[in-house]
């Protein structure tokens, strides 16, 4: 099992930053990568078990099922059903936590999955660095003042 | 029920941040509120259940229990047992994340606590602010000075480096690998952080270059620079890399172009470069001693460094004279021991202060005219009673952060202050401007200057060995530890719970 963390601070509070990525249709509004996403089966977006399928901006097509989302403790997790990545058991969680020392929010982006051993590094590298820590960069400058 | 939730970020590695707040005793190093702190009955600092008793600044005496201490998650929470205050079911909680973007952590403390309903908002205000918020503002302070505090304070290495020539250093310590013929057992720090960091492996040992001799390790001595240099507060050691500068042992293999050693020889050294946790290394002979047979190992790697720093501290940095009044802090650790002795031998009144009634007996023993317990009493104050308010006329202080201000005091006028360590964290910034006062001198000695040639270090080195035969200094039977439990060393060593010295034994 191969394991990606990546955080950032955000410069707003967390209920702020939680408006805007606990909808799970939303990608293509904050995710510099993302093309254009729809919810399957007209689904609400904030519905456990619901589809995501979105489009990324150098074609490839990504199937993503949400599979907890909590107002409560700001998270949501899903598990990817088909992308061009080829992994396996990828379960991903994105959190924010308040930090009261400023306003600010701590975003954590994880993500677990299982690979061919010779592909890990370069995994690693494209979900934490390419998908995660650009989107929480992209995030950071959304709200940046 | 309350709760109570503070975060921050703070500008600096998460491991660096964790390093200071897993040591449940060491919150009297940063926290402001926090005057002394022992943990109870010697359990280590970091064991769960261990009990830490501490006391505020105010003159307030609490007891916090660890329930729980998770380095894979950095977290660790404690409840109180007993407070001046009503903070009842009082149960706290602190955890630290890495931010992967800038190197910094995130750090939440937590907490949950019943007040009585009149005093509500004012323990909350207090938890929040008084404790939480000001905690935040310590450490930030503490790694601020770490880095950018004096240059002297933080890279004293490149002066202490000696002459020993770069191929010896072990920096990249070379893991053994297949088809190695030689490799020794040694402890490795492969990252900077706790005492967790120091591994017991098997690594590569090449034969000793022309220059070099092998020696095969007896006795290998514990000194606070170790603690230093597995935490990266001093650079130098380089991970990853083996600590230690203190050891005795067997001269096993000698390089071609080596005069004056042969094989089997006793020898023993204190000085740079760092590998002394190891069953055998390579050193260039420069700054090795040969030991006589009236010197035993044990005695010499539990004494040889501090004896050469007591030798320095007593003679060269400031030459103590009959009738002086000499101040001696943290006086029954290692080189606390020998300064008392020794500074008793050349005529001095000899004022120690220790932590506790344990340690007052031991320093007593020692022939300490007076001894203050510092956790019970100011020992500034003491100073000017005992002396009818003329004061010291030099105090030797390793102590550093808890001491320094409370040491300028206690000087008389034209008093020497001798600061020659920070076991409670650095000193920070000064006005000179004051010392003007009392017309006072500071001395920050480096052990390096007086010590990395052979002509500078043989003289302290007779003089040391002189003392120890004529009796004049004791070095008591040290705390022993297999090299393997080189952690658990590290542990007692920091926990302060110690007196004397402390040695790890390579097992043969």
């Amino acid at each position: 099992m191969t394991k990606v963390y990546v955080s950032s601070v955000i410069p707003a509070p967390a209920a702020e930053v939680w408006k805007l990525v606990r909808n799970f249709n939303a990608l293509p509004s904050w995710a510099p990568f993302v093309a254009e996403c729809r919810i399957e089966q007209n689904a609400q977006a904030d519905q456990i078990g619901c589809i995501r399928n979105f489009t990324l901006k150098d074609g490839g097509r990504i199937r993503e099922r949400l599979l907890a989302l909590s107002d409560y403790d700001l998270s949501c997790s899903y598990a990817i059903l088909e992308s061009p990545m080829a992994v396996e058991n990828y379960i991903a969680t994105l959190s924010l936590t308040p930090i009261t020392d400023g306003n600010l929010t701590l975003a954590e982006w994880q993500a677990e999955f299982d690979c061919a051993p010779d592909r890990e590094a370069a995994l690693m590298h494209q979900i934490g660095h390419g998908v995660f820590q650009t989107a929480l960069t992209a995030l950071k400058h959304r709200f940046g003042r | 029920m309350v709760k109570v939730c503070q975060s921050t970020i703070i500008d600096a590695p998460v491991d660096e941040v964790w390093a200071i707040l897993r040591d449940f005793n060491g919150h009297d190093r940063w926290h402001p509120a926090i005057a002394f702190s022992e943990i109870e009955g010697g359990e280590p600092v970091d064991a769960v259940g261990s009990v830490r008793h501490f006391r505020l600044n105010d003159g307030g005496e609490l007891r916090e229990q660890l329930l729980a201490l998770s380095d894979k998650d950095r977290r660790l929470s404690y409840c109180l047992l007993e407070a001046p205050l009503p903070l009842m079911g009082y149960v706290a909680s602190l955890r630290l994340k890495p931010v992967t973007d800038g190197n910094a952590t995130f750090w939440e403390w937590r907490s949950e606590f019943q007040p009585p309903a009149h005093r509500r908002d004012e323990l909350v205000r207090l938890v929040t602010e008084g404790i939480y918020q000001a905690g935040f503002a310590a450490v930030r302070n503490l790694l601020r000075r770490r880095s950018v505090g004096s240059p002297v304070e933080t890279r004293p290495p490149h002066a202490m480096v000696g002459p020993t020539p770069l191929a010896s250093m072990p920096r990249a310590v070379s893991m053994a690998a297949p088809g190695q013929a030689a490799t020794t057992r040694a402890i490795v720090v492969e990252r900077y952080g706790g005492p967790e960091e120091l591994q017991f492996k098997e690594i590569g040992l090449p034969p000793p270059a022309p220059n070099e001799v092998r020696i095969r390790h007896t006795v290998i001595g514990v000194n606070f620079i170790d603690v230093y240099c597995r935490t990266g507060f001093f650079d130098l050691l380089q991970p990853p890399g083996v600590p230690g500068m203190e050891a005795a042992g067997i001269i096993e293999a000698v390089g071609s172009a080596v005069s004056g050693f042969s094989i089997g020889d006793r020898v023993a050294y204190a000085c740079p470069p760092v590998g002394a946790y190891s069953e055998r290394r390579n050193m260039a002979p420069e700054l090795l001693v040969h030991l006589s047979d009236d010197i035993a190992d044990e005695i010499a790697a539990a004494g040889l460094l501090k004896g050469v720093s007591a030798s320095f501290l007593l003679h060269d940095v400031h030459a103590v004279k009959p009738g002086d009044i000499v101040l001696i802090h943290a006086a029954a650790g290692g080189i606390g021991q020998l300064l008392v002795q020794w500074a008793r031998h050349l005529g001095a009144t000899v004022i120690a202060t220790v932590s506790s009634d344990d340690k007052a007996r031991v320093v007593e023993r020692l022939g300490a005219h007076h001894v203050i317990v510092y956790s019970r009493e100011n020992f500034a104050d003491a100073v000017m009673r005992l002396t009818g308010g003329r004061g010291a006329d030099v105090a030797y202080d390793a102590v550093g952060n808890d001491t320094f201000a409370g040491s300028l005091a206690a000087l008389a006028v034209r008093g020497h202050l001798v600061s020659f360590g920070q076991a409670s964290g650095p000193i920070g910034n000064w006005d000179i401007g004051r010392f003007a006062s009392k017309s006072l001198t500071i001395s920050r000695p480096n052990y390096g200057h007086y010590t990395d040639t052979p002509e500078k270090l043989a003289p302290h080195v007779a003089r040391f060995f002189q003392a120890l035969r004529q009796g004049v200094v004791r070095v008591e039977a040290p705390t022993r530890y297999t090299l393997a439990n080189a952690a658990d060393a590290h542990r007692d060593l920091e926990s302060r719970r110690t007196t004397g010295a402390l040695v790890l034994l390579p097992k043969p």
